[in-house]
């Protein structure tokens, strides 16, 4: 088990490595000067020679990557441009809003996909299975942005249900955080159920083939016995890795999202930095982002031991 | 094959929204009731009626016009995505799967690192360096998904260099390359046309997506996410201006996902897992 988690933590170095290098290159082909952005308008030559040495910009590339990684791993991603404030701190706090309305969204998908996935598996091939797969498909075809426009059409204007504009911390007031938390947190859950749900009962296929069931059935065990001692288990694991990628992706991925709620979150933070050339809160948010992703995948894979205790010895 | 495949009822229903979507963007190019582009102030915010099927946008322009030349936008997107992802994805996945050596090994290790980007957020990375336009965005999702189609082709190919045809053409005394390009790589061609139609999908949705933020094809030009981003302040006066677009993308992309269910299944049962 010890080596196993080892090798995987090993692994995502180099991974995490070239990932830097990537957005460090990415973000010093773009044209135009940091310093000259940072300046403005002011056409002072001797200022903007004594901002590009204070940044460090007048030294090798290879110099300033390895100045700046140094920085980063001690938690200093610089400050931004547009708001004079440490990069970190904007990143945690946009940060912690995107994880408040994805983790839910990515349970209650869970708790709804799992299942039914199972139960069409079980009634493979019959109306339920198709329903529930037609289903599936509808809702992984429609653009996560427009199901919430018409979630706020309908359920903010129409119904006046819930509040359109705007976003309330549901840790500084619950009741209120949590009103506006429903329409997105929905939006993103029944789209992503439509994912997780066609994964879930393709393993459960799979696993139902298999001659443990076919042994228990013999036995004489009930139906629901079979699903939730003996299936459930073998199902979870594949399913897991796609719940893993779901929460990875959407955990920066939720932009549009965001957008349509008007939700401060780190997906938001990027695209409006990279809309106002605040490239310091652009290359912390593209690296900051990358990094969860990266580490969520690596816990989905340290926990797959939990579920099959084959994946240990291999 | 080919009517073995459209025998599947999804495999139908998606060859015909696919088929929509594809005439609409030819019309898109060679014909518009309107013009999608030129404001006309005097019928704003019209609803819909005989006149204009689907309305008027706050500039007064056609939406039903809008809708079919941002279908050629799309198309026109999510097609050169696929055609430069695949070529240069497919070229290295078969160069790295064929030949073995430090410099695959070094290849591949940088093509994990770019996997390990969540998709959408590569493409803004990059859309922050060549600007927001139709060029930017292939480049974007193209950068996106090259790492996949190698990945896949590399797999595949890996598994072929082992046939017996294959030694057999090396036996022959043909060059390596040779080898490669006419007996591995063509061997592959199933999954990468499985794959290619779902990555057009990705493309498709991705375009949308980067145009609702504002960073895909610049306005004027139509396309189905900025229309959703502009009728978002007309919500209420204009429910129509968010009905359509949202419609045409949520259609076409389930022409696309269902018919690359049946494909997949056609070609390769074990594909599920991989795509």
């Amino acid at each position: 088990m010890l080596t196993y988690a080892a090798k995987r933590i090993l692994l995502a170095i180099p991974t995490l490595l070239i990932v830097a290098i990537a957005v460090f290159a990415m973000l010093h082909m773009i044209p135009g000067d940091p310093a000259q952005l940072m300046l403005g308008d002011v056409d002072s030559p001797e200022a903007l020679a004594r901002l590009r040495s204070e940044l460090g910009l007048d030294r090798p590339l290879a110099v300033q990557f390895f100045l700046w990684i140094g920085r980063v791993l001690q938690g200093d991603f610089g400050t931004s441009i547009g708001q004079q404030r440490p990069v970190l701190e904007m990143l945690l706090g946009s940060f912690a809003v995107t994880a408040s309305i994805v983790v839910p969204a990515v349970v209650i998908a869970a708790l709804l996909a799992i299942p039914l996935g199972m139960l069409a598996a079980w009634k493979q091939n019959t109306k339920v299975d198709a329903g529930l797969m037609t289903l599936a498909i509808v809702f992984l075809s429609i653009p996560s942005f427009w199901l919430g426009l018409l979630f706020l059409m309908f359920f903010g204007l129409k119904l006046d249900l819930f509040p359109v504009v705007g976003y309330v911390s549901p840790f500084e007031n619950f009741g209120e955080g949590i009103s506006y938390l429903v329409m997105p947190v929905m939006s993103l859950a029944l789209i992503e159920t439509g994912v997780i749900v066609r994964m879930a009962r393709a393993s459960t296929i799979e696993v139902l083939r298999l001659e443990y069931i076919t042994h228990a059935r013999a036995k004489g065990l009930s139906e629901p016995t079979i699903a939730l001692r003996h299936a459930l288990k073998n199902t979870l694991a594949p399913t897991w890795t796609v719940i893993g990628l779901t929460l990875g992706s959407l955990l920066g991925g939720a932009v549009v999202t965001e957008t349509v709620f008007t939700i401060p979150g780190i997906g938001r933070l990027l695209v409006d930095s990279i809309f106002a050339r605040d490239y310091p809160v652009v290359q912390g948010a593209l690296l900051f982002i990358t990094a969860i992703y990266v580490g969520v995948n690596l816990l989905i894979d340290l926990s797959y031991p939990l579920f099959d205790p084959r994946v240990r010895l291999s | 094959m080919r009517s073995r495949l459209l025998r599947r009822p999804n495999a139908k229903i998606g060859a015909v929204l696919i088929a929509v979507m594809l005439v609409a963007a030819v019309f898109g190019v060679m014909y518009t009731p309107y013009d999608p582009i030129i404001n006309n102030l005097h019928a704003r915010l019209v609803a819909p009626s005989g006149q204009h099927w689907l309305g008027t946008d706050e500039w007064g322009r056609d939406v039903f016009s809008r809708l079919l030349n941002g279908a050629s936008v799309s198309v026109f997107v999510s097609f050169s995505t696929v055609l430069v992802s695949v070529a240069i994805g497919a070229l290295v996945g078969a160069l790295t799967g064929y030949f073995s050596g430090w410099p695959s090994r070094f290849v591949m290790l940088f093509i994990d690192a770019l996997l390990a980007f969540p998709s959408l957020i590569m493409a803004l990375g990059v859309i922050a360096v060549f600007g927001a336009s139709s060029t930017g965005v292939i480049i974007a999702l193209s950068l996106t998904y090259i790492p996949a189609v190698a990945r896949v082709v590399r797999a595949n190919v890996l598994s072929l260099r082992e046939k017996e045809y294959v030694e057999a053409s090396r036996v022959m005394g043909n060059a390596e390359l040779y080898t490669m390009l006419r007996h591995a790589l063509p061997n592959a061609v199933a999954p990468i046309i499985v794959l290619a139609t779902a990555l057009f999908g990705w493309a498709l949705l991705a375009e949308s997506a980067l145009s609702f933020l504002g960073l895909g094809v610049p306005p004027p030009a139509s396309s189905w996410g900025g229309m959703l981003a502009d009728s978002r302040n007309y919500v209420e006066q204009a429910p129509w201006l968010a009905i359509a677009p949202g419609l045409a993308i949520s259609l076409s992309l389930l022409g696309v996902n269902l018919f690359g269910d049946a494909l997949r299944d056609e070609f390769d049962p074990h594909m599920k897992n991989l795509v």
